[in-house]
């Protein structure tokens, strides 16, 4: 089942093609990486997501059905453009929000204190935002996404402003949250963070989709049969090197990327038969950052 | 309609509960209090002038009449001219007057000349030549053997009344004064809502498009209400500062004229009222009546409804600009100067109306809707044409809703548009952009 589903998707502006006839699912759960350099076209696909702007082709379904005013309840969305009104205070502001996003008073007051405190938050009510720190700011942004408890949550660089203590904060809560039924659609710039929280990922280049699957699968599609090996003494000089080439060479060991037609076994047998005594052997997957440097540059 | 709710009510509440607002609604009255004390005092001092002049009458006329007591100081020498304008400076005196002597009855001018070290007012030069006249008239009626009562039974005032009244009734004059006065009012406050709050609802789109909170909040709202829901809030605190004062004011002006003993109206009717000029002055009860007798049926809910139209019109369309430039407020002078022209335009033309409010200028104005919030208000009280004032208020309301389509589409695109340099030809491509 698919939270949300999008088929050929396409908005145009003016002279140019902002998302082009772009098709992907999201599985309902999921925490799905949504990747691409900078004027990819992801936040124009995020704003038709979420209903800011209109679609020019195609369709997108949320729970399987066509996508309505009705629906921006179920929506939690969190803009990379984002701010707060810096003349209001914490608590109003996210009241205001909170009703805003269909809470009533008292349910609002309930969960924005309960928010408040799961941040040590909770002497913040009567400051004004723009007494706030930026990651303080930062957090309250979030309480504000995610107060109405929606179905789909999409973050657009959720951790810009934060430190690495405030940053697992917020990351242990999307977890919370994720556990708890709600699919995350994440967009980011930061590979390491894409690998460390997402399952799901797609990769948008120039308004078009290049890349699309799950985390593992991906890796594997784009693996260069490298591996990192490391033993007790010496490589032997007259070891034939027509299986494989030495790509890397420091004091822990050897990376070896073995060559079309042959595989890591020929290579591990080789070394045993010489004696030698190998103390660990690892395939090395590319990691994403590497593979969207690539597919994006159009290397592969 | 619940989250335009929340929207009104927090655009309202922000502004109404700063200390700006309270400040501003509060001295804005006590200021009028201190400018009409200063009006009244400046208008009762100019009155009076405390002058001392010294006159050489070689006519005999003016020395020989009996000069009506007044502040000014007058006294009469013999000495020679040339003395005369040398000496009346040590001597104590403000002004030298030289009245030459006045043979031939027959002539109908006179030079009298004077020397003064400082320009003399207008008001100075006034009431002496009053005073030299009135004496030579005399002298000439004397001379002539007519009788003075027959003189004097020569003169005749006309009146011009209302036809249309019941002879209980008053003249129509002090309607006509009053009718001038609230034209002036409703006019000049058009004016300033359009202005102050129409700045006000930019300001405040252009702070949220700063701030970045634009995409925040139409993720959960529409564009459109967003702005709807700020020209309602802010349109809303303008008429609670409005009828704050409409309060305020009357009770400051009636303790200014109780505490210290002026009535700082009375100079400022004088101006407004070129009408009245003539009349022998009104009476209190007649003002109170003829303020009573005036149309408030019809005037106030057209005044509400020029009110808001006039205000949610141009209000929506700062709006958009406020979306369109973001901080570049450079930018923003080029775009609302053409929003500007017709609100000054329809101001210069106050006058006018207010001269012939339902002349053919005052007419056409009221019909063309971006000057109409100004023109109508100020006619109100000249009881204009029933068709008039309906056919006005509803080409205005189609205006309205045409404007707050446009400001709305341009909206929708302006607050999530940044870095791009606009002008009145991107704004109307903006228009038709699809959703």
């Amino acid at each position: 089942m698919n939270v949300l589903s999008l088929r050929n998707v396409t908005k145009i502006y003016q002279n140019h093609t902002a998302v082009n006839n772009v098709s992907f699912d999201v599985p309902q759960g999921s925490i799905f990486g949504l990747l691409g350099p900078n004027g990819a076209g992801k936040t124009s696909l995020i704003r038709m997501i979420t209903m800011i702007t209109g679609i020019d082709q195609g369709e997108i379904k949320l729970n399987g059905q066509n996508l309505n005013q009705n629906m921006i309840l179920d929506i939690g969305y969190l803009p990379e453009e984002r701010g707060l009104y810096k003349k209001m205070k914490v608590g109003e502001q996210l009241m205001y929000l909170a009703q805003l996003r269909g809470l009533t008073k008292q349910e609002a007051k309930h969960d924005i204190n309960e928010w408040l405190e799961k941040f040590d938050a909770d002497t913040w009510w009567n400051k004004n935002v723009e007494e706030l720190s930026k990651g303080m700011q930062q957090k309250i942004q979030f309480i504000a996404t995610v107060i109405h408890k929606p179905k789909l949550l999409i973050l657009d660089e959720p951790f810009t402003g934060l430190d690495p203590l405030n940053t697992n904060l917020i990351k242990e809560e999307i977890f919370k949250m994720n556990r708890n039924g709600a699919s995350i659609i994440f967009s980011t710039h930061r590979m390491e963070q894409v690998e460390e929280i997402c399952k799901d990922i797609v990769l948008i280049n120039n308004g078009a989709l290049v890349l699309e699957g799950e985390m593992n699968a991906v890796k594997q599609q784009f693996k260069e049969n490298k591996y990192r090996i490391e033993f007790d003494g010496t490589l032997p000089s007259h070891l034939k090197q027509d299986s494989f080439t030495i790509d890397r060479d420091d004091e822990n060991g050897l990376v070896i990327q073995v060559l079309p037609g042959h595989d890591s076994n020929e290579f591990l047998q080789s070394l045993i038969q010489e004696g030698i005594h190998i103390n660990s052997f690892q395939e090395i997957l590319p990691s994403l950052n590497d593979i969207f440097i690539k597919k994006v540059n159009n290397k592969i | 309609m619940n989250k335009l709710w929340l929207i009104v009510k927090r655009e309202y509440l922000i502004r109404v509960k700063k200390k700006s607002f309270i400040l501003a609604t509060l001295l804005t009255p006590i200021g009028i209090g201190a400018l009409m004390i200063g009006a009244g005092f400046l208008a009762e001092s100019s009155s009076k002038s405390d002058q001392r002049v010294l006159i050489k009458d070689d006519s005999g006329i003016v020395k020989s009449s009996v000069i009506k007591k007044s502040q000014m100081v007058m006294d009469f020498t013999d000495q020679p001219l040339d003395s005369l304008t040398k000496n009346y400076v040590k001597d104590g005196y403000d002004m030298a007057l030289y009245i030459p002597a006045f043979t031939d009855l027959s002539n109908k001018k006179h030079a009298v000349k004077y020397f003064s070290e400082k320009k003399p007012g207008m008001a100075v030069i006034k009431e002496i030549e009053r005073k030299v006249e009135s004496s030579f008239k005399d002298h000439k009626i004397k001379s002539s053997e007519i009788d003075r009562d027959v003189y004097d039974s020569f003169a005749i005032s006309v009146d011009m009344e209302d036809g249309s009244l019941k002879d209980s009734e008053s003249d129509g004059k002090v309607s006509i004064m009053l009718g001038t006065a609230f034209g002036m009012i409703m006019g000049f406050l058009m004016y300033m809502v359009i202005l102050v709050y129409g700045m006000m609802v930019m300001r405040s789109v252009m702070e949220e498009k700063i701030n970045r909170i634009s995409e925040v909040m139409i993720s959960s709202v529409k564009p459109f209400y967003l702005m709807l829901g700020k020209v309602l809030g802010v349109g809303l605190v303008g008429l609670t500062q409005v009828a704050i004062w409409i309060v305020l004011i009357p009770v400051i002006m009636l303790i200014v004229q109780s505490v210290m003993g002026i009535d700082p109206q009375a100079a400022q009717m004088e101006q407004i009222a070129a009408v009245a000029q003539e009349t022998d002055g009104f009476n209190i009860a007649e003002i109170f009546r003829e303020v009573k007798a005036m149309n408030w049926v019809m005037i106030i809910p057209a005044f509400l409804a020029f009110f808001f139209g006039g205000y949610f019109m141009y209000s929506a369309i700062f709006a958009a600009i406020g979306s369109a430039i973001g901080d570049d407020m450079q930018e923003g002078q080029t775009l609302m100067l053409p929003v500007m022209l017709p609100i000054i335009i329809g101001f210069m033309m106050l006058q006018g109306v207010i001269r012939n409010p339902n002349g053919s200028m005052a007419v056409i104005g009221s019909m063309i809707p971006l000057i109409s919030p100004i023109i109508m208000p100020a006619r109100l009280a000249f009881d204009p044409p029933i068709w008039q004032v309906l056919l006005s208020i509803a080409i205005l309301i189609l205006t309205c809703v045409f404007f707050a389509w446009i400001a709305g589409r341009i909206y929708r695109v302006g607050i999530l548009m940044y870095g791009k340099k606009v002008n009145f030809r991107e704004l109307s491509k903006w228009i038709f952009y699809k959703g």
